[in-house]
């Protein structure tokens, strides 16, 4: 038996190797010829590269499909790597479309070869959720968020948050800060309210993906922070909206700039930002929105663009798609928790979709 | 044949031979050839990842200087950065971890090699290595919802009750911190360096074993005298495996430890390692600096690794030198 083993495996051995030598040579030739096919055919398939932000991705891919549905000719592909590698691919013209939670920093936009577009695509918010035994519909002042986030507030009892929760009797516990550790537009946005309703913090962490925090305990990801929360009690940290409802965790109301108590939710987040006017550059910070009704910490998600793509097929095809999200789109975003751009916004986006262009052709009629 | 075979001595090599390394026999060449560049490769793909780290991260140590080893600040939006933290929390977790490991994956390798009945052996150790195939994402988030409550409300308090005077055990109790961390990392490493030990108890002759035997040894002293003598170079071996794959380990300890870059007497206390800072900052970081600063880590971390390896060959040395000499 022994020594007919190998003579057995020999003589396998050839036919595997010409099949898969045979394969190899079939799918190069294959995909050869596609590419042949789409050079001399002019109504071929499209198909487009984005990369960034994870927050939307749920979002976006469902886009992608329902557009593919409707548009068979239209492939879209979207990596979620983060809203850092989304703006890095951009800029190196490695795809053809970027997305971004927070919009790129002035000295980042330098660095583009040629103008590049932030179009808002849809809205988020950010939860703050808790686990204090016995206590629901916890309501916080800005003060309050940022003083448990400061280290200045460790005790739940503590006066700064008993006061806007009258006839809750809030325990004598220290509060278990979390955070999240991996760099996020989550935390971005997070910081960047803390920064505006405190100047404490403005001075002392500042505003960004990745803080040095002055308390807490560091989680990975939505699921690190919910997973600290719910297993330590007196517990706090913050989640993406929609990651807080479909995972059923308790949630604070904030107080807004308008006075009122305002739990999350996609209405108060579109509310946000229909309450903040969008500038020219159609990026702006929805966070402390005075809007009537408007969760204060929300903000845009932004896919990134150049205003000149030298591929027409491709930068026609991207253009009607974003017109397509912008309008179509928003319909599919409560479902999957995330909040529909405000008219007024969607009027703005229109005029610069408009103005994109290849050469000296424009993209949209 | 015979006729055959002288006609195949007289043929001439081919030019290339020596070329190859070879003198004679153009098969011996080849394989030699090709092995080689195998070797060769993993040296070259090394050298180049030392390189392409080093030259990453040029920005950081240009602002920095050697002071990014001592420094303990780590703050990306002022953009001041360190790395004592991380490579503190990278050696202490992974010490905790070969603490609490490697007494628990010797005592399984000597029982299934030497005291298990021989039908226990297989199924043990077969479940034992099955240790090694869960993914360590499945670790982390077992830490977080079983491990870290059960640290933070019963083996944290009882080990502050019984040891609190050290200050190791002082500090509150939160249950994800170095502790946790190191804990975990002693479950992902128990795998290997116990299989890898029962492989290397298993080659101890058998001679050995019973030479002690016949001197009237009872089992636990043919163990002592005969076999772990003679494995123990090997046994060092199975430990520096363990001991690369908790430097290395990033997701599991990631979700456990805390993240937080600071430097504390206390096991309870949170902390940050190394691999764990890349993979947290890494895709979102856009500022230069930020960027060259984890290339830094991820350098110092190649020598940290490089570093305790040597280390510990330099132990195996000694000890093999000592057992020449007679120090058996």
């Amino acid at each position: 038996m022994k020594a007919k083993a190998p003579r057995f495996t020999r003589r396998l051995l050839a036919p595997v190797v010409v099949t898969l030598l045979a394969l190899l040579v079939t799918a190069c030739k294959g995909s050869g010829e596609g590419s042949g096919e789409k050079a001399t055919a002019t109504t071929g398939d499209v198909s487009l590269n984005g990369a960034g932000a994870t927050f939307p991705y749920p979002l976006y891919s469902k886009w992608m499909s329902e557009y593919n549905k409707q548009n068979p000719n239209v492939k879209i592909n979207y990596q979620s790597i983060g809203s850092g590698g989304g703006i890095r691919q951009i800029l190196a013209g490695t795809v053809d479309f970027g997305a971004s939670d927070a919009p790129m920093s002035d000295d980042e936009m330098k660095k583009a070869p040629r103008t590049l577009h932030h179009i808002p695509a849809t809205l988020g918010g950010v939860a703050i959720t808790y686990n204090l035994d016995g206590v629901k519909d916890l309501k916080l002042s800005p003060e309050a968020l940022a003083g448990i986030y400061l280290g200045t507030i460790t005790k739940w009892n503590d006066a700064k948050i008993a006061e806007t929760n009258d006839g809750v009797t809030l325990p004598d516990q220290g509060i278990t800060v979390a955070y999240r550790s991996d760099g996020s537009g989550t935390t971005a946005v997070f910081s960047d309210y803390l920064a505006k309703v405190s100047s404490d913090w403005k001075d002392k962490v500042g505003v960004g993906k990745s803080l040095k925090w002055p308390k807490g305990l560091g989680a990975k990801g939505n699921e690190g922070v919910t997973g600290q929360v719910k297993t330590t009690k007196g517990a706090v940290g913050y989640v993406e909206l929609a990651y807080a409802i479909t995972s059923n965790l308790e949630v604070a109301a904030l107080k807004n700039k308008a006075g009122e108590f305002v739990k999350p939710s996609i209405d108060a987040i579109t509310a946000a930002a229909a309450g903040e006017a969008l500038p020219e550059s159609l990026t702006t910070s929805i966070t402390d929105s005075p809007g009537k009704g408007a969760y204060p910490i929300s903000s845009y998600s932004y896919l990134l663009v150049y205003e000149d793509t030298k591929d027409t097929t491709k930068g026609e095809a991207l253009a009607k798609f974003m017109w397509w999200a912008i309008h179509d789109g928003q319909k599919l975003a409560a479902d999957l928790h995330y909040a529909p751009l405000p008219d007024a916004v969607v009027k703005q986006v229109e005029t610069r979709l408009k103005q994109l262009k290849s050469g000296e052709k424009k993209l949209l009629p | 044949m015979p006729e055959a075979s002288t006609t195949a001595i007289t043929r001439k090599p081919p030019r290339w031979l020596p070329w190859l390394g070879g003198k004679s026999n153009p098969g011996d060449a080849v394989f030699r050839g090709a092995s080689r560049f195998f070797a060769l490769l993993v040296v070259a793909l090394l050298l180049a990842m030392a390189y392409e780290m080093a030259r990453a991260s040029t920005a950081s140590f240009k602002e920095f200087g050697w002071g990014f080893i001592i420094s303990r600040e780590w703050d990306p939006v002022a953009e001041q950065f360190g790395a004592l933290p991380f490579i503190y929390g990278t050696v202490v977790s992974s010490l905790v971890a070969l603490f609490i490991a490697v007494p628990v994956a010797l005592g399984i390798a000597i029982y299934l090699s030497e005291l298990a009945p021989l039908w226990l052996r297989k199924p043990v150790g077969f479940l034992v290595e099955l240790l090694a195939a869960v993914p360590s994402v499945v670790y982390g988030l077992w830490g977080i919802f079983v491990l870290a409550p059960l640290m933070a409300q019963t083996i944290e308090p009882a080990l502050r009750k019984t040891l609190g005077f050290l200050p190791l055990f002082s500090g509150p109790n939160q249950g994800f911190g170095m502790l946790s961390g190191g804990l975990v990392l002693a479950i992902m490493i128990l795998p290997t360096i116990s299989s890898v030990s029962r492989e290397v108890l298993q080659a101890v002759p058998n001679n050995l074993r019973e030479g002690a035997t016949a001197l009237g040894a009872t089992r636990w002293e043919v163990v002592r005298v005969g076999v772990l003598p003679y494995a123990r170079s090997g046994l060092v071996g199975a430990i520096i495996l363990g001991l690369g794959r908790a430097l290395g380990e990033t997701m599991a300890i990631t979700m456990l430890i805390g993240n937080r870059p600071e430097i504390s007497a206390s096991l309870f206390a949170p902390s940050y390692t190394m691999a764990s800072v890349i993979a947290n900052e890494f895709t979102e970081a856009t500022a230069d600096v930020h960027l060259a600063a984890l290339a830094e880590i991820a350098f110092l971390l190649f020598a940290v690794t490089l570093l305790l390896n040597i280390i510990a060959r330099l132990l195996v040395w000694q000890v093999s030198r000592n057992e020449a000499k007679g120090g058996r």
